[in-house]
This record gives structure tokens, C-alpha cells and sequence, in this order.
């Protein structure tokens, strides 16, 4: 083993952790601006990619199929918190997650009627499918470094949008005092619903970008909510700056516990969790 | 048929012929009378939704069109299927064969694809002391540990193939491998078969890589595999996990650096959706499309023409559990309570399949010729037999 | 205070003698299904301990059901043991003290944390199973054998029995159901009401809010191990599955569907559940489309869940009104 073998790794570390990212800051926005649990996050990472995949075999190419795909996803997201989500701003948390846990169910029964249950698999497009020689046996397919650079542009926009906007002057004082905004008169219904579409989109733009090489299945929306679940709780609840640290950390923890741990990979994130907590329960970048 | 209308003539109909074989058995007359006229009643618990879906359709339609070769009839009775969606989830496998055979009272348990399914079946089987048959599972404790005089399998267990290709890697001089598959029951078998003959004949295992069913993200070990540069690769996926292997394999430039081999199901049915990055594999199977015998021949065409859709080994399978329950209820004339006599016929049954003649072992397992086959030109060809006659072991079967 | 209204004390009576007597009417699949609808009402109740007593919002309780199944399997599969007497306490043990480190370690927060990271843990035992091919991997384990109650020589109860098992298991929920009455009622209980309806008072007060919260954490966890136990012997299978995030979210809503803080409505939860499963399954392939519209409905249109219904009805009926559930400590 290899300072290049090494190497490799930590890009395939990074490029899940941009992935992850992208889901795990809709999650933590959701969560700090607008108080709410929503567990079925991750179904619209499965949406995402099941969309990408029906559209890409339509239109014939993926980049075209995201394109079309992601207003999609938005006005989905809209739908959910106009019609769903909004009886849920008054409500127990326990109601939250319990109508959030009813929604996965019936977003899962909907994908496997309309797109079946299959596994499914979308094709790389010609241009990016060949490989970068690294060694003599090996080669870093382009794809995946595109998924990187992608993902590296939408966290630099998502900042530059938080930091520098009006929008993202809401966003944040929302985050950090939800009743100061209301009591400023902000139009806190039409933030909300920016926010949480905002959010489905960029969880199912993961699923879409994904799907070329980690396969369209059915129970893929569970498995990315609860590791980007794992990335909030350690990078902290409504904090864009924590999600994505955590999101680094917990990418890098799966990639090379799967290597160095074989038989316990599966509960090295956990472990990087609770240590965490047992240091900061607030998370690394919560208030308390 | 028309005297059926007619209730006295049926009556003694009944009659004559439980008069005429209490004459030639042992068994009651009554019992028999009443098994002669009902209908046969067969629980097919397959998968019908998810990954599986297209194995448990193969299995049923095969099954059904050997029904209709066999004329429609078992032992002389008409056939009612009770098929049940196994959603190949374990959790639910025992409630819903106990379902099957407590609620819908299925003479017949037909089933699964998922050993685990599979497994609560067969413990089903045993407590209510109900004829399965499993057209798939390859799990080796249901002709193992929880083998039973009423429990047949007529698919392979997961040793089988992968025993059949360690000496084929052998032979190719392949001397340090690294092993792959799914952190998960089917995996640790099939890779253990292999492991067994492949060691014995001197060959060095340098790494077994694992990873979490049914994840396909292989990126990171085959950097591994890259950097630990072995003679060749021994993997067993299946499904769209295979595909997805076989794609990234190539995507990650190991495709003609380091040989590829497999049991048989990492190329089986996926040929079509990966192309030409599956050129070269080598593999070991008991049944291959292109095998050169009538019966296969005609079942080819057959299953075409029934379903539209080409045969595979999941559809032989199935195929051959119809003619196994064919021949023993034949035997027996359709009386499904003959226990003792049922199962020795059917042990003894020598099943003239698609894959070449094969016979049972004391376990109820099928004894076998695995074939090594190779891709070229998107097709698996046969390049011979790679072990004869191989018969499970039977670990912890109590039968043997 | 918890208090059962009289007209509900009724229906329980009228309901504990129907299930006591059913197994003299009733088909082999339903005895079987009947004794899986009481372990589940057994693992709906030691959750309405949390959710609607301590104000515990966990979402992670499905895993001390399940390790409780697998200290039954271990006990069978790997050391050859099938005596209840040693596998139950074992089992309920051993859930208690994975319930006492991941309380422990949950209770430090609160809120949606609570939630998050109840998940998290009960996750990790999920994967911890899945991968250990010890434990039987994804697969599980079958065993063949199953447990009864012995001493010495002598088998007093068979388990494998069907019929055995069902009147054992109904007797563990009523036992857990007057244990969990009396509990309520004693300081203790009245102290945890006290946690759900203001933490903050009961601190002030002097009260060791964290230790109350971890002691009916570590409660619950040891009554799911209960019902895991049953789970366990009436199958005679586990799989990690059993302590996946969907079981802990299912147990929920039957806590919700019956009634949380009425301890018989997680039972109502329980039986209403099962039975809408048992026969819609049958009837229409996505049928998970009905139940998550069920779930929804639920949550808009009848938060205080069945038992919420019939208080409601027998109100109408009584002379005077029930008590209302706020708690004075």
C-alpha cells in the first residue's frame, strides 16, 4: 500500500462526503429554520435519482434529465410543505416525525408504482466515462471527479448565497432566533416554503448526480437520511458550516473504516458520533 | 366428464376406484378417495416484487409450463396455485408461509428465491410436517442442518459453485486471489465453497473483501484490489449488483489486467446491460443457455415461445421442481399424505432437466455437473464440464 | 396522574376475558397472530412509558426489542440453552443495560437531538448485527429448537406450544400493564409525569431530572426486551430488521393510532395495526400507500388516538367527566 493508494481513497472519501453534503444542509436548514423533523428528506434523494434515471432513458441524456428533473423536484417540494409541512409548524415534534414517517411510506409505494421496484442503473454519459491512468492497473474514473467539482460549485454557491444575500440574511437570522424573524414581519410562510424546496432540491440534485455509479434502489432514501441524520447531529443543528465538516469527516470515517475495518464498517460513523457527543452534544458547531 | 353432473355416478365412481386401490396399497380408502377428486393445492411463495421479481416470474411460468408438458395435471389431480409475494424480506418469511399453510391450507410449499425467505419456509415445513420444495435458495442449511425427509431443493446449494471453480483457477495458473462479495450469508458460502477447493489445490487467498449488503458503491476496494495486484479476482454478486460490478470493474481499468472469475450468477441474465465489459469472465454454473442437449433444446424454445422472455437457470429451476412433484405424486396416485413412500420417490427420482440428468443426495440436494463457461461475444459459452457429479456436503443434515 | 376512566376499566375487563378465552374459538393462525398482536402490545406500552409519560421522544426503541430477540438466539443457536429461566432475565438484562448506555449517552440532549440520536444508536445496533457474521449476518438466525420453562428435568411450560406461548404472553401484558399502573403511581411515576409536563419546575424542585429520565429510559428498554423475548420464541427467527428505524417508527404509531399516555391504547395501537396489515397485504400490492395515508390521517385527525375516541364517547355517557391528564407531581 501506496501513498497514491491512499490517495485514492481520500478522493473517494471526499467526493461521499460532497454527496452527503448536499443532502445533510437541506436537512439541518430544515431543521434550524423551521423547527422541523422531516424524516422523508431522504425519499426525495430516491426520487432524485429514480427521476434521473426514468428521464435520462426519455430525453436520452443525463445532463439533460437533471436539467429537467430538478425544477420537478422543486415544485414537489413546494406541493409537500403547502399541502403537508405547514400543519406541522404548531405541532409536537413526536407529530412530526410520526406524518413525516407516514409520507416515506407512501413516497416509496408511488416510486414502486410508478417506476416498480427494480434496481436500476443510468448509464455515465460517453464524454465523462473514460478513466485518468493513475497507476499500471488503475485508473480514477472522470465521472467521479466531475460529481466532486459539481458538488464543490453548488457548496460554494449555497455559501455564497447564505453569507452574501438578503435571502441568505433570513436564512440565517432564522436559524439562529426563528421568532425574532417573525416578530420582524418577514414573510416567514413564503421563507419557509423556499426552504424547504430549496432543500428537497438539493437532496434530490444528490440522487441525480449520484445515480451513475451508486445504482437507482428502492431503499436508498433510508440509508442517505440516516447517515446525513448522523451528519447534523455531529456537525450541528441548523449550522451550514457544521454540515458540511461533518459531512467530511463522516464521508472520510465510511470510506476508510470500510477499508481498514472490514468487518465493522458499518458502525464506524456511530462510533464518530458518539464521540463527538460524548465531547460536544450540541454538536461541533451547535448552540446549546 | 358429463357423468360428473350426475351425483350418484360420481359417487360410485369414487367408490370403484378406492375399492380398486385399497386392493393394491395400504392406504385408506377414504382418505384416498377424497385425495383422487379434490384439487392439489400448491403455494407458490415467491418474489413477485422488487430485485427479485423477474427470478420468482421465471420460476412460476417455467413451473407452469412444465404443468402443461405433464398435462395439467399432478398424481392424477388438478392443480390450484395460492401464490403468495414474498417481498423477498426475511422478517415476514415464516408469517407468511405459516399463513399459506395454517390459513390457506396448501397441500404443497413451492419456494424461494432469498435463502432467508427460504429458511423460515423450510422451518415452517417442519412444523407442520408440509411437502417444500425450493426452486432457488442455495443457503446450505435447508439440505444441511435443517434438512428433513419432506424438504427437496432443486436448484444447487451455494457451495456447489463456488467449489467448482477453484480448481478451474487452478488449473489456469492462477496462484493468489482476491475474493469479493456482500457481507452477507450467500456470500460467506459461496466464497467458502471455493475457498475450500481452491486452498486445497495449493492456491493462496490474499485478502477477502466484504461489504455491506446490498450496497454497490465498490469504488474503494477496487483501489484496494489495484494496489494489492493479485493473479485474479473471485467474486459472486448477482442481479444489478452484478452489473453494476462488472461495469465498474472495467471503469476502474482492472478489465484485462486482472483476470475476473465468478460463480455463474454474476453473469447470468446480465449480459445484455453490460456489454462488452463483461468479455473474458470465467464462471461455473450447472446450467448454461447454450448447452448442447434435446431436453434443453426444447425447453429454450418452449419457454420462449410461452413467455417471451429467454430461459435462464432460475426458469430450469422451476422447470424441474414441476417434473420432480410430477414423478412423486404420479407414484403415489396423487395422494399427498403418503409421506414415507412420496419422499422416497421423489429422492430417488432421477430428473432428466435442461442442465443434464441429475440425481438427489441423501440430503435432497441435487447432485450435479458444473460447467465452466466464458464470455464471448456477449454470450456465455461452455468450454466444458469443470467438476462431475458434485454433491453437497451436507454439514449437520441428520439424514446422511 | 394516570387514572383509567371507569367505563375504559370496563372495556379492559370485557377485553382481557375475550383473550383469555379465544384460544377455545380460535384458528391456529390467528392464536399464532393474537400472541404476536400482545408482544407488540407489550413493546407499544413500555414506549408509551417514554412518549407519553416521561415526554421521551425516541425513535430508536425498536433496538432493544431486537437485542433481546438475539440474546434468545445466542442462548439457543450458540451455547444450546433453551430454559426461559435463564434466557428471559438474561435478555431483559442485557436490553436494560444497552438502554442504560444509550440513554445515557441521548439524555444529554433533548429535542430533536433526542430524536436524531435515539435513531443514531439504535442504527448502529442495526449495522453491528448486519455485518457480524456471528450474529448471522443480514440472514439472521432460524433456530429449531424453542425455549420452555424448566426446573431441573422437569418442563412446567413448553413454549414451542402454541397455545402455552399465548396464555405466557398474555400474562406478561397484563403483568406489564398493572406493573406499569402501579409504577406510575408511585413517587417515581408521579415524577416523570412531572418531567413531561415541566422540566424546568421539576428541577427546580430538586429534582435529578436526568436521572428520572435515564431510569424510565432504561425501564422501557428492559420491558421491549419482554416483548422481544415473546417476539423471538413465537417466531423462532431473528433479523436485524427487527431493530431497524422502520420497526421503532411502526411501534410508534401504534403508541399514537391507540392513545399515548393511556397505556391500553398503545394495545388498542397495537391490535388495530396488525390487523389492518394482516388484511389489506393480501388484498392490494401497495398497500403501504394506504397505511402511510392511515399514518397521516392519523396524525391530523386523531391525535389522542383510539383510546382519545373512547374517553371521548364514554364522557358523553358518564355522569361526570374523568379527570383530565394534567399532572401534579
Amino acid at each position: 500500500m501506496d501513498t497514491s493508494y491512499y490517495f485514492i481513497q481520500a478522493l473517494n472519501g471526499i467526493q461521499y462526503g460532497f454527496l452527503l453534503f448536499l443532502v445533510a444542509s437541506g436537512l439541518t436548514l430544515i431543521f434550524g429554520i423551521m423547527g422541523i423533523i422531516n424524516l422523508a428528506h431522504g425519499s426525495f434523494y430516491m426520487i432524485g435519482a429514480y427521476l434521473c434515471w426514468w428521464l435520462t432513458q426519455m430525453i436520452g441524456n443525463l445532463f439533460l434529465g437533471i436539467v429537467a428533473g430538478v425544477p420537478l423536484v422543486v415544485l414537489l417540494g413546494l406541493f409537500i410543505e403547502r399541502f403537508g409541512i405547514i400543519h406541522l409548524y404548531k405541532r409536537d415534534h413526536l407529530y412530526q416525525v410520526l406524518f413525516t414517517f407516514g409520507l416515506i411510506l407512501i413516497f416509496n409505494e408511488m416510486r414502486s408504482v410508478l417506476w416498480g421496484n427494480e434496481v436500476q442503473s443510468v448509464q455515465i454519459p460517453e464524454i465523462l466515462s473514460h478513466g485518468i491512468p493513475l497507476t499500471d492497473v488503475q485508473s480514477y474514473p472522470v465521472y467521479r471527479l466531475f460529481i466532486s467539482l459539481v458538488c464543490m460549485a453548488l457548496a460554494a454557491m449555497l455559501y455564497l448565497v447564505v453569507q452574501r444575500t438578503r435571502l441568505g440574511m433570513t436564512i440565517r437570522a432564522g436559524a439562529s432566533n426563528r421568532e425574532m424573524v417573525q416578530a420582524l414581519g418577514i414573510d416567514i410562510v413564503k421563507l419557509f416554503a423556499i426552504v424547504f424546496a430549496m432543500g428537497a432540491a438539493l437532496a434530490a440534485f444528490a440522487g441525480m448526480v449520484s445515480a451513475p455509479v451508486q445504482s437507482v434502489f428502492p431503499g436508498m432514501g433510508d440509508e442517505i437520511l440516516i447517515v446525513s441524520l448522523v451528519v447534523v447531529v455531529v456537525g450541528g443543528v441548523g449550522s451550514i458550516k457544521g454540515a458540511f465538516l461533518g459531512a467530511m469527516l463522516i464521508g472520510m470515517a465510511d470510506t476508510f473504516g470500510a477499508v481498514f475495518l472490514p468487518h465493522g464498517a458499518g458502525i464506524v460513523i456511530y462510533a464518530v458520533m458518539a464521540i463527538v457527543l460524548l465531547w460536544r452534544p450540541q454538536g461541533l458547531f451547535g448552540r446549546t | 366428464m358429463t357423468m360428473f353432473n350426475n351425483p350418484l355416478s360420481r359417487r360410485s365412481l369414487l367408490v370403484g376406484t378406492a375399492a380398486g386401490v385399497a386392493a393394491v396399497s395400504t392406504f385408506t380408502p377414504t382418505r384416498f378417495a377424497i385425495g383422487q377428486t379434490a384439487k392439489i393445492k400448491i403455494g407458490l411463495m415467491l418474489p413477485y416484487s422488487g430485485t427479485y421479481a423477474s427470478l420468482g416470474n421465471n420460476i412460476t411460468d417455467a413451473f407452469k409450463l412444465r404443468l402443461a408438458e405433464v398435462g395439467g395435471k399432478l398424481g392424477g389431480r388438478e392443480v390450484e396455485f395460492v401464490q403468495l409475494d414474498d417481498e423477498s424480506a426475511p422478517p415476514k418469511g415464516k408469517d407468511n408461509a405459516a399463513k399459506l399453510v395454517t390459513k390457506d391450507k396448501v397441500d404443497i410449499l413451492v419456494g424461494t428465491v432469498h435463502s432467508g425467505v427460504a429458511m423460515g419456509m423450510a422451518a415452517i415445513a417442519r412444523e407442520e410436517n408440509v411437502l417444500l420444495v425450493v426452486p432457488n435458495a442455495g443457503a446450505g442449511d435447508i439440505t444441511g442442518k435443517m434438512c428433513a425427509p419432506n424438504i427437496f431443493r432443486t436448484s444447487f446449494s451455494n457451495w456447489q459453485p463456488g467449489y467448482a471453480c477453484g480448481p478451474v483457477m487452478m488449473k489456469d495458473g492462477k496462484k493468489n486471489v482476491v475474493t469479493m462479495t456482500w457481507n452477507y450469508p450467500a456470500g460467506h458460502e459461496q466464497i467458502g465453497g471455493f475457498k475450500e477447493s481452491y486452498t486445497a489445490a495449493g492456491g493462496k487467498i490474499v485478502k477477502e473483501i466484504l461489504l455491506d449488503f446490498p450496497k454497490v458503491e465498490f469504488q474503494a476496494y477496487l483501489t484496494e484490489i489495484a494496489a494489492l495486484k493479485p493473479d485474479a479476482v473471485f467474486v459472486f454478486f448477482s442481479g444489478d449488483g452484478a452489473v453494476k460490478f462488472i461495469k465498474d470493474y472495467a471503469g476502474a481499468g482492472l478489465k484485462g489486467k486482472i483476470p475476473l472469475y465468478a460463480t455463474g450468477f454474476l453473469t447470468d441474465g446480465v449480459l445484455q446491460a453490460v456489454g462488452k465489459d463483461a468479455e473474458g469472465i470465467r464462471n461455473t454454473l450447472h446450467y448454461a443457455d447454450s448447452l448442447d442437449n434435446p431436453v434443453n433444446k426444447k425447453f429454450v424454445k418452449a419457454f420462449e415461445a410461452a413467455t417471451k422472455r429467454p430461459a435462464d437457470v432460475f426458469a430450469v429451476q422451476g422447470y424441474d421442481t414441476c417434473s420432480l412433484l410430477a414423478t412423486g405424486l404420479e407414484a403415489v396416485k396423487g395422494d399427498i399424505k403418503a409421506g414415507a413412500t412420496l419422499y422416497s420417490t421423489m429422492r430417488n427420482t432421477i430428473v432428466d432437466s435442461p442442465r443434464g440428468k441429475f440425481t438427489f443426495s441423501a440430503s435432497h440436494n441435487p447432485i450435479q455437473d458444473f460447467y465452466l463457461r466464458e464470455v464471448r461475444g456477449g454470450k456465455d459459452v461452455v468450454l466444458g464440464v469443470a467438476v462431475k457429479a458434485l454433491a453437497d456436503p451436507a454439514k449437520g443434515c441428520s439424514m446422511v | 396522574m394516570y387514572r383509567i376512566s371507569r367505563p375504559s376499566l370496563v372495556i379492559l375487563l370485557v377485553m382481557a376475558i375475550g383473550l383469555a378465552l379465544y384460544p377455545f374459538v380460535g384458528e391456529s393462525y390467528y392464536i399464532r397472530l393474537m400472541t404476536k398482536i400482545m408482544a407488540l402490545g407489550i413493546f407499544a406500552m413500555s414506549l408509551d412509558l417514554l412518549i407519553g409519560f416521561t415526554g421521551l421522544i425516541s425513535l430508536g426503541h425498536a433496538a432493544f426489542f431486537g437485542v433481546a430477540s438475539y440474546v434468545v438466539a445466542w442462548y439457543i443457536v450458540k451455547a444450546g440453552v433453551t430454559n426461559a429461566l435463564f434466557m428471559l432475565p438474561t435478555a431483559v438484562a442485557v436490553s436494560g443495560l444497552c438502554a442504560l448506555v444509550i440513554g445515557w449517552l441521548s439524555i444529554r440532549t433533548s429535542g430533536i437531538y433526542f430524536i436524531m440520536i435515539t435513531l443514531a444508536f439504535a442504527q448502529m445496533l442495526h449495522a453491528f448485527f448486519k455485518d457480524q457474521s456471528y450474529w448471522g449476518g443480514t440472514d439472521g438466525f432460524n433456530f429449531y429448537t424453542k425455549p420452555n420453562l424448566a426446573i431441573g428435568d422437569t418442563v412446567l411450560l413448553d413454549l414451542g406450544n402454541k397455545v402455552t406461548l399465548y396464555y405466557v404472553t398474555f400474562a406478561l401484558m397484563v403483568a406489564t400493564f398493572v406493573f406499569l399502573a402501579v409504577l406510575l403511581h408511585s413517587p417515581f411515576g408521579r415524577a416523570i409525569q412531572g418531567v413531561k409536563v415541566n422540566e424546568g419546575r421539576m428541577r427546580a424542585m430538586g429534582y435529578n431530572v436526568r436521572n428520572l429520565k435515564l431510569m424510565s429510559f432504561v425501564i422501557a428498554g428492559m420491558l421491549a426486551g419482554v416483548a422481544g423475548f415473546i417476539e423471538a420464541t413465537r417466531t423462532a427467527y431473528v433479523n436485524p430488521e427487527m431493530m431497524s428505524w422502520h420497526a421503532s417508527g411502526n411501534v410508534m404509531v401504534m403508541v399514537i393510532l391507540g392513545g399515548m399516555g393511556t397505556l391500553y391504547g398503545p394495545i388498542l395501537g397495537a391490535l388495530a395495526l396488525t390487523l389492518l396489515g394482516d388484511n389489506i397485504s393480501s388484498l392490494w400490492d401497495h398497500w403501504l400507500l394506504i397505511m402511510g395515508a392511515f399514518v397521516i390521517a392519523v396524525v391530523m385527525f386523531l391525535p389522542e388516538g383510539i383510546a382519545g375516541l373512547i374517553e371521548g364517547v364514554t364522557q358523553k355517557f358518564g355522569k361526570k367527566p374523568p379527570p383530565k391528564e394534567e399532572t401534579e407531581p
